[in-house]
C-alpha cells in the first residue's frame, strides 16, 4: 500500500498550537467519532460549532500532523496477531537515516524509530516493531530485516512484552491553549 | 517456545470474519477521508451501503475486534513531552518498582519485557521539561536509574494489520 494512497499517513508535522476549540472536539471524541451519516454535524451540535468548521478544524490538525488519522485501532489479538516483538538494532550511526526509511517501509513493521543508546546496556539504536501471529513468524520477519541491514549492523536482539503493567490512554495538557483563530 | 507447539494452536485461532468484515477491517485502519459524509465515501469505495458499513463498524466495536474507532493524535506534536523509558530492575524488587512506577499519572503504558532491561514505560507530560523532571522522581522513589529513549527520528508510523 503505497504513502500516496493515503496521504493522512504522512508524518510530517508543522508546529502546531491546538486552541480550546480544538480541544472540546479532541475532548468529544476521545471515546471515537459518531457512527451518524455526517459525525462532524453530530459533534458540531454537542459542541454548538457549525459542522463545516468541525470539519475544517479536523482537517487544519491533520494537515498539521497533530491529527494522524481518523481510523480504527484494531485489538490485534483478535486478528490473529498475537505476537508482537520489539526488534531493536545496533546500526552505523551514519547509516541510521536510509535504513530506517527501508526498515520503516517494509509491510510488517508498524512503527520505526532512532532511538539513543544507552552504553554498556543498550548499545541498540534503531526500534522496529514487528507483528505476527506466531513466535516463529516474528522471528521470520526478524531475519527479514537482519539480511536488509547486512553490514550496517553490529547487533540485534527482540523483546517480547510479557505482561502488560499499565496501559491507560494519553492525557492532555491542561493549560497554555492558543487563542482560536477564525 | 518451539513452532512445533505453536503451529497447531496458530490454526485453532485463526479468526472467522465473513468478506465484509475483512474489507471492513482492512480498509478502516487506514484514515477515514474528512468530507461531509465520510462513510458514505468509504462504503462507495467498498461496493456496500453506508448502513452495511456503520453497522459492520458498530458490531466490530461491540465485539471489541476495534476497540476505537476515531481521530488519533500525534501526541508529541500537542505540546506536551513523550518519551520511551526503560529501567532495569532486579527480580525481587520488580513487583515494588512496578507499582512505584505505575503510580505517576504521567505513565501511560508500562510493559514487562525479556531482556535485561525489564521494564519499558511511555511517559506523556503536559511540558516537554516535565520528562526529565519525572524521570528525576521515579528514579528517587524506586532508587534505580531509569534510561530515557526519546524517538530521535521517526521513520514509520502505520498501524496496519491485513485479515
Amino acid at each position: 500500500m503505497s504513502v500516496s494512497t493515503f496521504p493522512s499517513e504522512q508524518t510530517a508535522v508543522t508546529s502546531y498550537q491546538l486552541c480550546a476549540t480544538d480541544r472540546q472536539l479532541i475532548l468529544a471524541t476521545q471515546a471515537g467519532l459518531p457512527l451518524t451519516t455526517n459525525p462532524w454535524a453530530t459533534l458540531g451540535e454537542q459542541l454548538g460549532i457549525p459542522a463545516e468548521d468541525v470539519l475544517a478544524r479536523f482537517q487544519r490538525m491533520q494537515d498539521a500532523g497533530v491529527l494522524r488519522r481518523v481510523a480504527a485501532v484494531p485489538d490485534h489479538y483478535k486478528l490473529g496477531y498475537r505476537f508482537n516483538g520489539m526488534t531493536v538494532w545496533d546500526i552505523h550511526d551514519e547509516a541510521v537515516p536510509e535504513m530506517g526509511q527501508r526498515v520503516g517501509e517494509l509491510p510488517f513493521v508498524s512503527h520505526c524509530y532512532r532511538r539513543p543508546r544507552h552504553l554498556p546496556w543498550w548499545a541498540y539504536n534503531l526500534f522496529a516493531m514487528v507483528h505476527g501471529t506466531s513466535r516463529q513468524e516474528v522471528e521470520d520477519k526478524a531475519s527479514q530485516i537482519r539480511d536488509l541491514l547486512a553490514e550496517t549492523c553490529s547487533g540485534h536482539t527482540i523483546l517480547y512484552s510479557s505482561a502488560i503493567l499499565k496501559k491507560t490512554g494519553l492525557r492532555l495538557k491542561k493549560q497554555g491553549d492558543a487563542p482560536c483563530s477564525e | 517456545m518451539s513452532a512445533m507447539i505453536e503451529r497447531p494452536r496458530r490454526e485453532a485461532q485463526l479468526p472467522a470474519f465473513t468478506d465484509l468484515e475483512k474489507d471492513v477491517i482492512n480498509r478502516l485502519q487506514h484514515g477515514l477521508p474528512l468530507v461531509a459524509r465520510p462513510y458514505l465515501a468509504v462504503a462507495e469505495e467498498l461496493g456496500i451501503s453506508e448502513q452495511a458499513l456503520l453497522d459492520t463498524l458498530e458490531r466490530l466495536l461491540d465485539e471489541r475486534v476495534f476497540t476505537r474507532f476515531g481521530p488519533m493524535f500525534n501526541a508529541g506534536e500537542m505540546g506536551g513531552g513523550l518519551t520511551l523509558a526503560a529501567m532495569r530492575v532486579a527480580e525481587p524488587d520488580f513487583d515494588r518498582v512496578a507499582s512505584q512506577v505505575n503510580a505517576f499519572d504521567e505513565v501511560a503504558h508500562n510493559y514487562r519485557r525479556e531482556h535485561e532491561l525489564n521494564m519499558w514505560f511511555v511517559l506523556a507530560t503536559e511540558t516537554g521539561e516535565g520528562i526529565a523532571e519525572v524521570i528525576e522522581q521515579i528514579e528517587a522513589r524506586t532508587g534505580y536509574p531509569v534510561y530515557n529513549m526519546p524517538k530521535e527520528e521517526e521513520f514509520h508510523v502505520r498501524l496496519h494489520f491485513p485479515v
